[in-house]
């Protein structure tokens, strides 16, 4: 079974993140980037399969030139090649050119199964695995928190707010994974030598065949018009306690309607 | 671990084993740690992650599954481990040092037989030297072996053992022959082998999530394909053991002493008394000092015989004195961390009072400190 899973690299979400004021994104170079933590789980369920059935493990990220983390964890991990697509025409994609440009990507692979996590912990929209199902004209997987393949068919358990529901397809599909899949394993030292040595296959836009029109901040559906920095906390209230802090306290929870 | 430190690592490799090591630790280590101290629980399945990753192994050749890594490099990973979490460090090098007998004496079709096992990271090993009556005089062990057929039958009880009861094999030291260090072997022990058991672990004042505990072997009997080396060659192999398990504990207290300074620096940067962080008044920012001094030093000393050790050449009086050393000064340095942090320091609400228990075990394990000056003295006069 051939299975390609897709990684971003995203801005550590513990770190301070900065917008840079002029294209309204975030600013990447300021901060350490490392692979998005749900792909761990998509990269950690590709290798599982690709252990159970046989097989390889590719993976694609997208990314700014430099963006190497992402991928490199996957290598590390165990996947077998790489696939890195890097132009600055790419550069503020929104979802639907970034579903475009990965498209493009996988049409230059062979699969049976695509697999990616259900969102990115930078942007949050959880809508690529749908459009890029579309745009390759493949069943969809969605939110899966269990996957088995059975020859030419896969079955997911698709997580809903009231439990599961059993989704089934024929191969090749889309899956998007949540955390509950599995427990992403750390690379082993002999893994991170190894990945080195792992092919990795750099493409730019017109490699992956991608109209440039259809991707970058100018090929974008959507736009961000305005951002506001997150309000610094504010410093807290602090009441001694002179035989009313018990009343103070309850009268504080009250206004905030917490009691 | 800083720049500098990084930036004295010998690989490219050896810094991506270090920074899998500290992501192993913040991890999976720091988040259970005083939760498995307080409730004396061995976190087994968490040697099983290290393992994994290649942890179990490294200093041993590459063809037997092992990382074939310097000890400057192995060492340094045990302190990392130890920084987060002593036991675990501790039970790396404990592990490491029970792969020792069969990695450097054992002949070719023993390693390739259970080597790989050994050190391929889901086996855990423990090393049998001490005995209630013989401690520090362990040239004078009393567990008999006695050759029957082509078995020896082993009777005796063994003290003290890090990973009692919890490993998976056994190196144990057992005396074959005459009185005194000429008499004794060593053997690899399954832990399954019937009569070999052991007993409830001991309650300690620290690193308690670390099984210590009696085993007890009660006509156990045990291949002679399982002897290491030759009758009568034990106690060679056990002190030769001995030296590079010194530098793991010297390894082990730096890692200890690390996590009390840096707790220690955190909390006089904060805590303010007469106007200002305690940190800026004297006695306090001396004390400090003193402590980073300490530290470098002790990290400079192993790495030093260490690399001596990397070099084949002869390490054990540079051993003798790390492990000397680091494991003093690792005592004072949680002693003194706790006086930095003053009442608090006192109370389980913050760390340092575990290190303070933690490090006194430092001087006693792997021969006392008092034995490690007896070596240091042997080596002068001759
Ligand atoms: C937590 C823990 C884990 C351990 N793990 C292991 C293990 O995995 N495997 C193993 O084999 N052992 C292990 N040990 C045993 C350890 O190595 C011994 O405790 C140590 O060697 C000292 O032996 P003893 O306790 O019998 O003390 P003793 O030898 O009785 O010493 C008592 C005191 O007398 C001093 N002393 C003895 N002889 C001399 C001398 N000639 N000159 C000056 N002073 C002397 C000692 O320094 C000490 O202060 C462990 C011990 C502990 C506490």
């Amino acid at each position: 079974m051939k299975i390609v899973v897709l990684v971003k690299q995203v801005p550590d979400t513990w770190a301070e993140k900065r917008l840079d004021p002029d294209t309204l994104t975030v600013d990447r170079a300021s901060v350490d980037g490392l692979i998005n933590e749900m792909d761990e789980f998509a990269v950690e369920e590709a290798l599982q399969l690709a252990e159970k059935h046989g097989g390889e493990v590719t993976v694609v990220c997208m990314g700014p030139e430099g963006a190497t983390d992402a991928y490199k964890k996957a290598l590390q991990m165990g996947v077998d090649k790489a696939v890195f697509l890097t132009d600055p025409a790419l550069a503020g994609s929104d979802a639907v050119g970034t579903s475009y440009a990965l498209a493009q990507v996988l049409g230059t692979l062979e699969y049976d199964l695509v697999i990616l996590g259900s969102e990115a912990s930078d942007a949050r929209t959880s809508i690529v695995p749908a459009l890029l199902a579309e745009r390759l004209g493949l069943p969809q997987l969605t939110f899966a928190s269990k996957v088995e393949v059975d020859g030419t068919s896969i079955k997911i358990n698709r997580q809903t707010d009231y439990g599961h529901d059993v989704v089934e397809a024929g191969l090749p599909a889309v899956v998007s994974v949540v955390e509950k899949i599995n427990e992403p394993r750390y690379p082993s030292f002999k893994g991170i030598m190894a990945a080195k040595k792992k092919p990795v296959q750099t493409l730019d836009a017109a490699a992956a065949a991608i109209d440039t029109a259809r991707v970058g901040a100018v090929g974008s559906w959507s736009k961000v018009l305005d951002a506001t920095v997150t309000p610094p906390r504010s410093k807290g209230t602090i009441v001694t306690d002179e035989g009313s802090g018990g009343v103070e306290l309850a009268d504080f929870l009250a206004t905030k309607k917490f009691v | 671990m800083d720049a500098a430190r990084r930036a004295l690592l010998p690989t490219e490799e050896a810094v991506a084993l270090l920074d899998l090591t500290t992501e192993l630790a913040e991890k999976e280590l720091a988040p259970r740690v005083s939760e498995y101290e307080e409730a004396h629980r061995f976190p087994r399945e968490l040697f099983r992650v290290l393992g994994r990753s290649g942890l179990l192994g490294l200093p041993y050749p590459e063809q037997y599954g092992g990382g074939a890594q310097p000890y400057e490099v192995y060492l340094q990973v045990v302190e990392e481990l130890s920084r987060h979490w002593l036991a675990v460090g501790m039970g790396v090098s404990v592990h490491t040092l029970s792969c020792h007998a069969l990695a450097h004496y054992g002949d070719e079709r023993q390693k390739e037989r259970w080597l790989p096992d050994m050190v391929g990271g889901e086996l855990l090993g423990a090393y049998c030297l001490s005995e209630p009556a013989h401690g520090s005089d362990a040239a004078h062990l009393g567990t008999r072996a006695v050759l029957d057929g082509d078995e020896y039958v082993v009777d005796g009880t063994k003290a003290w053992i890090t990973h009692g009861g919890e490993a998976d094999f056994y190196t144990v030291l057992v005396r074959t022959g005459e009185h005194g260090a000429r008499g004794i072997t060593a053997l690899l022990a399954d832990a399954q082998t019937p009569g070999l058991s052991a007993a409830p672990p001991e309650r300690k004042m620290g690193l308690r999530s670390s099984t210590t505990a009696q085993v007890r072997l009660e006509g156990a009997r045990i291949a002679a394909e399982r002897r290491l080396g030759a009758e009568g060659q034990g106690f060679a192999i056990a002190m030769d053991a001995l030296d590079a398990g010194r530098l793991g504990i010297a390894a082990c207290a730096v890692g200890l002493a690390q996590a009390a300074f840096d707790a220690a620096v955190s909390y006089a940067r904060d805590r303010v008394q007469f106007g200002k962080p305690i940190i800026e008044h004297d006695g306090v920012g001396f004390l400090l000092a003193d402590m980073a001094t300490r530290l470098e030093v002790g990290r400079a000393g192993y790495l030093a015989a260490a690399r001596l050790r990397d070099l084949g050449l002869p390490f054990t009086r540079q051993a003798a004195a790390a492990k000397l050393y680091c494991t003093d000064a690792a005592m004072q340095t949680a002693i003194d961390a706790v006086q930095v942090f003053g009442g608090y320091g006192y109370t389980t609400d913050f760390p340092v009072e575990r290190y303070l228990r933690e490090a006194k075990v430092l001087q006693i394990v792997e021969g006392t400190n008092q034995i490690q000056r007896r070596v240091i003295a042997r080596a002068l006069v001759r």
